[in-house]
């Protein structure tokens, strides 16, 4: 008797393949790719999506066994799949994304009629969702390592896809040669399990849980640490995601930034969790160290950008460290046998997953209406953009207050779990690693609020005030499928902010399987509306009903309105302009300027530089032309990676004398070979 | 239900007419300390009612977050007014929102402000919303790690529970961790508030403004709001300080004696708590953009200590 949620995904599956096809039949008509593909694919989202709900819903998930979804090759190559509360739930985020980036999409592949070929993206794009839901499903490792490849191939198509700009083709480049470097070391792990398990099903792994001698267990724990890691963009492993996100299609920063590099928490959580037993201390406060820095150097580095993009990539860092906290703790919390603590911090972390996929996603979305409006991601030629594309402005402020992590919406709940988890770890972990905790909650503090300085700027210099550029004056607001694809991302945030404990019964069967205990009864009262941290006598916060409580407050300027000031007349002026003839844009604050202060605060980090040259007639102070530049050192790619690449050259430089290109030579390697290896066998 | 309704009620209106009475003290006994003669005590009450009639001038380049920045701000305010315990504990809404709920939706105010100062298109408000953001994101975990400290020593992030346990045990007032986390709050309310040493509510002088450069478009009602808003905030920030670290005498059930003995005790230590502000606000000048990170270091290090004297105390 199989499940509901075994009935239909396999269905949305089926619905992708159809997708891909449909793209690659009709690609000489780009309509009909288009409308197909991307049809073809929301809907196999959506079936896919009510599909892994359910399945977590319904409690048939903690039930679920492993399945073949294709006969298999050989003995060890099988096509299992598991359909488990984990798996599910990465399914939820990625099918989620996967409804509304394809609507999305309905229009924004329109811009590529006639000079590139939309059914190959349609198809691209749908092998990727089918790729990442494999991934989260894939039961087997070897069936994994397949998903996983596919995944990073059809993303790096993806992000190569405007190949005609150079830096697309370094994004995709760069990309290509980390992901590779982390399948390797996942690989190396993936064989020091079988080992021991003499099998690549994740079953027989799981049933290992951990009994591995001390040594081969940590090898196990840094190669996935690395692997997975440098998918989900961890710091010091970040330096691709900043290049290759912003030069993608915006459709696919999207999805990558929202759906791909959580490939990395799903395998983190997995791992961990599952496969390698109760985790030792120093673990989890290596994560929870990883997690903090890269919240902190994310948001930093984020503020910097003046590319709207690249400012989204690298709150990307930011989020993943954000989630790493949660994940951490719960670790830590586990090592401790706490695990009703543990399981709240790994529900604050996956509730985090799941909303930065949303928000990140709409924020990439309404990047991609601006980049596609007004021609340009610089937001120094950006601005008022809220007069000329008011519906996206709505949902990208949506977005930014969500990722501020401010009350009501979904960000805040997420982060105010984490507080929580972090105050009780204080409590109950015994020695001085315990200051850790409430060091980690401060550093969650300055990332928030960095966070909100930064889409203060993002929003601010974007959508406010004057144009500062043509192209900017002449925007028009994006197609209305575009619209509909950002519209319900804002409503998910608006819905995971105000009714917590909705989800929380998605998350749920999470909790249950990875930390053994449900923890929805401790961290939900007041008949579903408020929510509690699990001690006795916690803090308690109901996002419902301080939305409601403001709602009734709004009575109070409306009464003194009508008392005192109905009679008051409104007239429309000009800014004040200190007596000059007006204002214009170029005496605006700039992006630049507006995150200077956070430049000199932290100059010991960024070590900022500036050329500043002026051209002029009699006085310095009349300058006829001014040139301004300013730029901050990316401290990673100049102190670590520039000394490795120059490493590596330098070595396979003197490599190359060996491969010299005579077939003497190459035989006298094979004849040596042969000899030392005839020696090493006797 | 209903009495938590009237609860509500009474608390907004307390926070509405006592928010402007402390700005007006201390603005007045500013001036007295300074031999200046100054505004009444009450002059404050003046000048919201003067603006909330007048007409209004809106700037051409302004959208509508312009028009709904000062309801976000003075409702932020009111919200997290009610969070906080007054003259009574548990606070009307403890329920519904704790110390990092109450952090959160100040916040949420202060986004608007800093959008709302970029909304007009002059250089003033874009240069005071970026300090603006700065300031507040270095004073955040300084504010975040008293906050905690406070929560592990009582157990709970629910403010009235802080308050409660505190009270229950005297002493405690003078515990190490306790009077260190004060300090470093204290500081970021001076921050908060935008006093000196860090920004000057009676400045105009534009290149040095930070709150008043980015409401300085502002007119007639929505100016009112803004005023009263900021004025509510302090209030509550205040509240929070004197409930949470030294709550003797505050109401525990809602008996009409108990409420005037903790409704008098409450306005004697707010007034006490004014009276510090002024006199830092007289014998300090204030700092130089770039030394105020510094302040705000050392605020940052005294919760550090309150925390580890926490471990090591216990």
């Amino acid at each position: 008797m199989q499940s509901f949620s075994e009935n239909w995904l396999p269905i949305g599956l089926a619905g992708y393949v159809a997708g891909v096809v449909a793209g690659l039949l009709f690609s000489r008509n780009s309509r009909v790719a288009n409308y197909l593909s991307f049809g073809l694919g929301a809907v196999a989202a959506l079936v896919s999506l009510v599909a892994c709900v359910q399945g977590l819903v319904g409690g048939e998930a903690l039930v679920s066994q492993t399945r073949q979804l294709l006969p298999s090759l050989t003995p060890i190559i099988r096509f299992s799949i598991r359909l488990d509360p984990l798996g599910l739930f990465f399914g939820v985020i990625v099918s989620l994304l996967g409804v509304a980036l394809s609507i999305y999409s309905l229009g924004y592949a329109r811009s590529f009629y006639g000079h590139k070929s939309v059914g190959v993206f349609g198809a691209l794009f749908n092998t990727l969702l089918l790729a990442t839901t494999l991934v989260f499903l894939a039961g087997n490792a070897f069936f994994f390592l397949l998903a996983w490849e596919i995944m990073a191939l059809s993303a790096y198509c993806l992000v190569s896809f405007e190949h005609e700009r150079e830096d697309a083709r370094r994004g995709g480049v760069l990309f290509f040669v980390m992901s590779h470097l982390g399948t390797a070391c996942l690989a190396l792990g993936f064989l020091l399990l079988f080992q021991n398990a003499n099998s690549y099903e994740f079953d027989s792994f799981r049933a290992l849980s951990g009994q591995l001698e001390p040594g081969r267990r940590n090898a196990a724990f840094a190669l996935f640490l690395l692997g997975f890691g440098l998918k989900a963009g961890i710091v010091p492993l970040h330096i691709w995601l900043p290049v290759a996100h912003p030069v993608a299609p915006s459709n696919v920063s999207a999805l990558m930034s929202g759906v791909i590099i959580k490939t990395g928490i799903y395998g983190l959580a997995r791992v961990f969790f599952e496969f390698l037993g109760t985790p030792p201390q120093w673990w989890g406060v290596t994560v929870l160290t990883i997690g903090v820095v890269s919240a902190v150097l994310g948001v930093l580095y984020a503020l910097m950008e003046h590319d709207l993009k690249r400012l989204l990539a690298y709150h990307s860092i930011e989020n993943i460290g954000i989630i790493l906290m949660g994940l951490g703790a719960s670790m830590m919390f586990l090592q401790a046998r706490h695990p009703l603590l543990a399981t709240m911090a790994l529900i604050a972390g996956l509730y985090h997953t799941m909303n930065h996929a949303v928000f990140k996603g709409l924020l990439f979305l309404g990047a991609g209406a601006v980049l596609q409006a007004a021609g340009t991601r610089n937001m120094e030629d950006l601005g008022g953009l809220i007069h000329r594309m008011p519906k996206t402005a709505m949902c990208f402020l949506l977005g930014a207050v969500a990722i501020s992590a401010l009350p009501p919406l979904n960000g805040f709940v997420s982060e105010w779990l984490t507080y929580q988890a972090l105050l009780q770890g204080f409590s109950v972990t015994p020695g001085l690693i315990r200051v850790l905790f409430p060091l980690s909650g401060a550093m969650l503090a300055l990332t928030g609020a960095l966070a909100a300085a930064c889409f203060v700027k993002a929003f601010g210099i974007t959508f406010l005030a004057q144009p500062r550029s043509g192209h900017a004056r002449q925007a028009r607001e994006v197609s209305s499928p575009m619209l509909a694809g950002q519209g319900l991302l804002a409503a998910v945030c608006v819905l995971l902010g105000l009714a917590p404990s909705l989800f929380l019964r998605v998350l749920d069967p999470v909790g249950r399987q990875l930390a053994g205990v449900a923890a929805r009864d401790h961290l939900v009262t007041g008949s579903g509306w408020v929510l509690s941290g699990v001690a006795a006598g916690g803090g308690t916060v109901s996002t419902a009903g301080m939305t409601i409580l403001a709602l009734c407050l709004c009575a109070v300027p409306l009464a003194l309105w009508w008392l005192l000031a109905r009679r008051a007349r409104t007239r429309i002026g000009p800014s004040w302009d200190c007596g000059l003839k007006g204002l214009t844009p170029q005496m605006e604050y700039t992006a630049t300027g507006f995150s200077k202060p956070i430049r000199m605060i932290f100059k010991a980090l960024f070590r900022p530089r500036r050329e500043v040259q002026r051209e002029y007639d009699f006085s310095p102070y009349f300058a006829t032309t001014v040139r301004f530049e300013s730029h901050v050192e990316e401290i990673f790619e100049t102190r670590i990676y520039r000394p490795l690449n120059w490493l590596v050259l330098a070595v396979s430089r003197r490599l190359r004398a060996l491969q010299a290109g005579s077939i003497q030579a190459y035989l006298i390697y094979i004849f040596i070979t042969l000899l030392a290896l005839l020696f090493w066998t006797l | 239900m209903t009495a938590t309704l009237v609860f509500i009620l009474l608390q907004t209106l307390l926070l509405l007419a006592l928010a402007p009475l402390i700005t007006g003290v201390i603005k007045h006994w500013k001036a007295r300390l300074q031999n200046r003669r100054g505004p009444r005590p009450w002059q404050f009450y003046f000048d919201l009612l003067k603006y909330l009639r007048k007409d209004m001038v809106v700037s051409e380049h302004a959208s509508w977050i312009f028009t709904a920045a000062p309801r976000v701000v003075f409702i932020t305010s009111l919200v997290a007014g009610l969070m906080v315990p007054m003259a009574l504990v548990p606070a009307p809404l403890s329920r519904f929102g704790d110390a990092l709920a109450l952090i959160g939706v100040l916040a949420l105010g202060r986004f608007f402000l800093a959008l709302a100062g970029l909304d007009t298109a002059t250089t003033f408000g874009g240069m005071g919303s970026s300090r603006e953001v700065t300031l507040s994101a270095i004073a955040e975990p300084a504010l975040l790690l008293a906050v905690f400290t406070v929560a592990i020593t009582t157990g709970s992030t629910d403010l009235s529970h802080m308050s409660l346990g505190t009270q229950a045990d005297v002493w405690k007032m003078l515990d190490p961790a306790h009077v260190m986390a004060f300090a470093a709050l204290f500081i970021v309310l001076l921050t908060e508030t935008g006093r000196i040493p860090v920004d000057n509510p009676a400045t105009h002088l534009e290149l040095t403004m930070i709150h008043e450069a980015m409401i300085l478009e502002y007119s007639g009602r929505q100016l009112a709001l803004m005023e009263w808003g900021a004025s509510i905030k302090q209030l509550v920030l205040m509240s929070l300080l004197v409930n949470v670290f030294f709550p003797p005498g505050i109401a525990i059930e809602a008996t009409p004696a108990a409420l005037a003995a903790g409704g008098l005790l409450y306005l004697g230590k707010l007034l006490g708590l004014a009276l510090a502000v002024v006199v830092v606000e007289t014998t300090n000048a204030k700092l130089r953009l770039f030394r105020v990170p510094d302040l705000l270091s050392a605020a940052f290090a005294l919760a550090t200590l309150a925390l580890l004297s926490t471990f090591l105390f216990q």
